[in-house]
């Protein structure tokens, strides 16, 4: 792969270059006391300077005593935001005294006429697993979401590998990261000492290596790519958290009357947190909703979640109502039947769940009682 | 109404969206028993027919009301009507309930997998049906019935609440009458005056006549009927492999991507709703699954 | 005597019994024809007695104050028809009635009673017997009373 360095300066050229190529430039943004992800307007919205300390039930942003950029892990929000909007309008109909007049392709008015190419500008390599991960799901299978077609298309992708592992993070256990391997178009890897700061750069796909003959940079020297290699080196041995994935599908279905289920289940508040930071959850429900006057019906697609007691709710009740049974579905899922389901983990150690519990369940936490307790 | 010739143009891409119904005309609805009805319905603008396999069900949706999902209760060799049977429990299939000849529905399917008839080729069939549970079956039973010689034995096991929720009673009447189909209904209680069977539809087996190492059965009705109906079938000496249910769950788009039907690591919209008792007999007897 | 003692064998109730217990009870046995309509116990009588069901269909019913005689179940060619000739007080706790022309074996409660206190042996057999088929429709009440064709709304 060839790769390149550039000076931090040049950051901002590479924004510019991707918006005069017509892209809605998504990236990092300080909001709320949250890193979250957010159209770039002007680069100086970068939220420089800053790192997060996380741990069960806690997010803190502190300041560094550096410019670093890119100097924390993941925020609440994932890339799903985007390509998985929380709520998506898929049809509207109209009832006219001739009838019920269901939408043409041509008057499709879920979406503007030509959606923009968004350029993702941070993407954790945990959080670039975690979007192959949905392409499978919405795109793998024989029916295909054309909503997340739509807003996949076109994307441009640069990562950003973790110069610090975050206080929940287990990408290392997951095989997601530090590093991005492939799926990029453009991976940077922040270097930052007292005498330089600049990036170096992988080029992942012939169009990022486009993009980039934009940038001043050069070819990056055997040094820095060694430089680059160590800083990834050490977030491996400072992550937060560990999953030992061996056997873990077969463990949690052998073990669905484990009395730990139980205990977990008194303290979950089934407040779905962690299913929406989590960056691969895309269970959702349509909703018909009419205006007053009983003439339009739009049909909306929202997030959803199985921690909802209505979630699986059939005539007489709903199939899960402890939270016990919710608490299960959603780990299982998770760490189990996905990989029956889509081939892989659904787990991409980025920790958020951890972060975002009120309560702190720890997953990792979880699956260890399990392992170690098993009749 | 239905001629409006805007209507009948609609030339919708429905396979770029997925979540886009087709109106469907309601020709008829028929009250079958004091909570249960049969829409039958004709396609709107260009489609023709729709194509089904038994077993398989669709998404019906009533105009800002809502969506859920109906197994096809009708004749598979008549795609030119659409049958659905179901009972009005909800708020979508209440207010079903109330409309007439003319109204427009929209149907998205068919999705799921269907019942094997093929499968029981050369074998005896039995169909085990409880409650409403019927409706899902009768197109295999149809089918079976117009393929007659194709099929050994076949025994229709049908239990419900009491006489007056039994459904299709002239079919049933019809099919009795014929002397290669056995007939067995049963209420799990009647008024003095019912001449049928009292007890529960489990009880009919034993006296069945079928050959239970060359059958294929087909059951359909609550969990718990088709769990303890497939127990006395293997009980009776029926392979596991050989009985077929058809589960049950919340679904919102009916084509594997909300994530709502999932059954253990099964999504029931398109890896069921028919699935070989085999294969889930354990998710079955475990709670909140 | 003997055609009774083959019928008795021949229904699956004596399935594996012991042929000289054949000899001990057959004198307990008679034949019974019921036609359609009649009652053939009724609730609060003596419970003198047991049927072998050989054709035919009978009715469990329950009188009700409100909607009158409700069924609960019916019993058919194979089934065994009471056994309150086995628990005191020995009264019938059920109406039945012959639905269709019905044919059965009538065993004496009070005659096989004391049979089965001069020998316990004989009584374990009937008894076996007895719980097998009181298990399952203890199992198929409990269905019935789960209700499970679901609420009338």
């Amino acid at each position: 792969m060839k790769t390149f360095i550039f000076e931090r300066s040049e950051l901002d050229r590479l924004v510019e270059t991707l918006k005069r190529r017509g892209y809605k430039v998504i990236g990092p943004i300080l909001r709320d006391s949250a890193i979250i992800y957010d159209e770039l307007t002007d680069t100086n919205e970068l939220s420089v300077g800053w790192t997060d300390e996380q741990t069960n039930a806690a997010y803190r942003l502190k300041n560094r005593n550096d410019a670093a950029v890119f100097g924390w892990t993941v925020g609440p929000q994932s890339w799903k935001k985007f390509l998985f909007p929380p709520i998506q309008k898929i049809f509207a109909t109209h009832k006219s005294t001739k009838g019920l007049d269901l939408p043409n392709s041509k008057k499709q008015t879920s979406e503007e006429p030509t959606p923009a190419k968004y350029a993702f500008l941070g993407v954790r390599p945990c959080d670039l697993n975690a979007i192959s991960i949905q392409d499978k799901v919405f795109l793998g299978g024989s029916i295909i979401d054309p909503v997340y077609e739509r807003k996949r298309t076109g994307n441009f992708i640069i990562t950003v590998n973790c110069g610090q592992a975050g206080g929940t993070c287990f990408c290392a256990s997951m095989g997601t990261g530090p590093k991005a391997i492939a799926g990029f178009d453009l991976s940077l890897t922040e270097v930052l000492n007292d005498k330089h700061h600049y990036f170096v750069a992988e080029v992942g796909t012939e169009l990022g290596g486009d993009v980039l003959k934009n940038v001043k940079c050069i070819k990056a020297t055997d040094e820095n790519i060694a430089t680059a290699h160590e800083i990834c080196e050490k977030t491996v041995k400072h992550m937060g958290r560990f999953l030992d994935t061996s056997n873990l599908k077969n463990i949690l279905y052998q073990n669905s009357e484990h009395s730990r289920w139980e205990r977990t289940a008194a303290r979950c508040l089934t407040c779905a947190n962690c299913t929406m930071v989590c960056p691969t959850c895309f269970c959702a429900t349509i909703e018909d909703v009419t205006d007053l006057a009983g003439k339009q019906a739009d049909r909306m697609r929202k997030w959803d979640s199985c921690f909802t007691l209505d979630f699986s709710y059939i005539h007489g009740g709903s199939v899960r109502a402890s939270a016990k049974a919710r608490y299960r579905q959603w780990m299982t899922h998770k760490l189990a039947s996905w990989v029956d389901q889509f081939g892989t983990s659904g787990c991409v150690g980025c920790g958020r769940c951890i972060t975002w519990c009120p309560v702190g369940i720890d997953i990792t936490e979880e699956a260890r009682a399990i392992r170690e307790s098993q009749p | 109404m239905a001629t409006d010739p805007e209507l009948l143009s609609l030339k919708v891409d429905y396979k770029r969206n997925p979540m886009l119904p087709w109106p469907f005309q309601i020709r008829r609805v028929k009250h079958e028993t004091e909570d249960t009805f049969t829409v039958e319905l004709q396609p709107l603008g260009a489609l023709e027919e729709f194509a089904f396999q038994p077993g398989q069900f669709n998404m019906v949706y009533v105009f800002g009301v809502g969506e859920i999902p109906i197994s096809i209760s009708g004749d598979p060799a008549k795609p030119r009507i659409l049958v659905h049977t179901t009972r009005a429990v909800g708020t979508v299939t209440k207010a079903m309930d109330k409309m007439r000849r003319g109204d427009i529905l929209g149907i998205r399917g068919p999705y799921g997998t269907p019942w094997p008839v093929e499968q029981a080729h050369g074998l005896d069939v039995v169909f085990v049906a409880g409650g409403i549970g019927l409706a899902p079956l009768r197109p295999a039973l149809y089918e079976v019935v117009a393929h007659r010689e194709q099929y050994g034995k076949v025994v229709l096991l049908y239990g419900t609440r009491t006489p007056s929720d039994v459904l299709f009673r002239q079919e049933l009447e019809n099919w009795r009458a014929r002397f290669d189909l056995e007939i067995y209904v049963t209420v799990d209680r009647a008024m003095s005056g019912w001449r049928g069977n009292v007890g529960v539809v489990t009880n009919l087996i034993s006296r069945a006549p079928f050959d239970p190492r060359n059958t294929i059965a087909f059951v359909c009705g609550p969990e718990i009927m088709m769990r303890f109906t497939a127990m006395e079938l293997h009980k009776r000496g029926v392979d596991i492999e050989h009985i077929f249910v058809s589960m049950e769950r919340n679904m919102k788009c009916a084509i594997g991507l909300c994530g709502h039907c999932q059954f253990g690591s099964y999504f029931v919209c398109k890896d069921g709703p028919v699935f070989q008792y085999g294969k889930i007999k354990d998710m079955l007897v475990k709670w909140e699954i | 005597m003997e055609d009774l003692k083959n019928i008795l064998a021949e229904h699956q109730f004596f399935n594996g019994f012991n042929e000289e217990y054949f000899a001990l009870i057959v004198g307990c046995a008679s034949n019974v024809r019921v036609d359609t309509g009649k009652m053939i116990l009724r609730e609060g009588e003596q419970a003198n007695q047991f049927y072998l069901i050989r054709s035919g269909k009978v009715s469990i019913q329950l009188m009700t104050p409100n909607k009158g005689p409700v069924i609960i179940q019916t019993l058919h060619e194979g089934d065994i028809l009471g056994w309150s000739w086995l628990v005191p007080p020995f009264t019938w706790h059920f109406d039945a009635k012959a639905i269709e022309l019905t044919r059965m074996i009538a065993l004496d409660g009070k005659c096989l009673r004391a049979k089965c206190e001069n020998d316990h042996d004989l009584g374990y057999e009937l008894l076996k017997r007895f719980a097998d088929i009181m298990t399952k429709r203890l199992e198929s009440t409990r269905l019935q009373l789960l209700d499970i064709y679901g609420d009338r709304s």
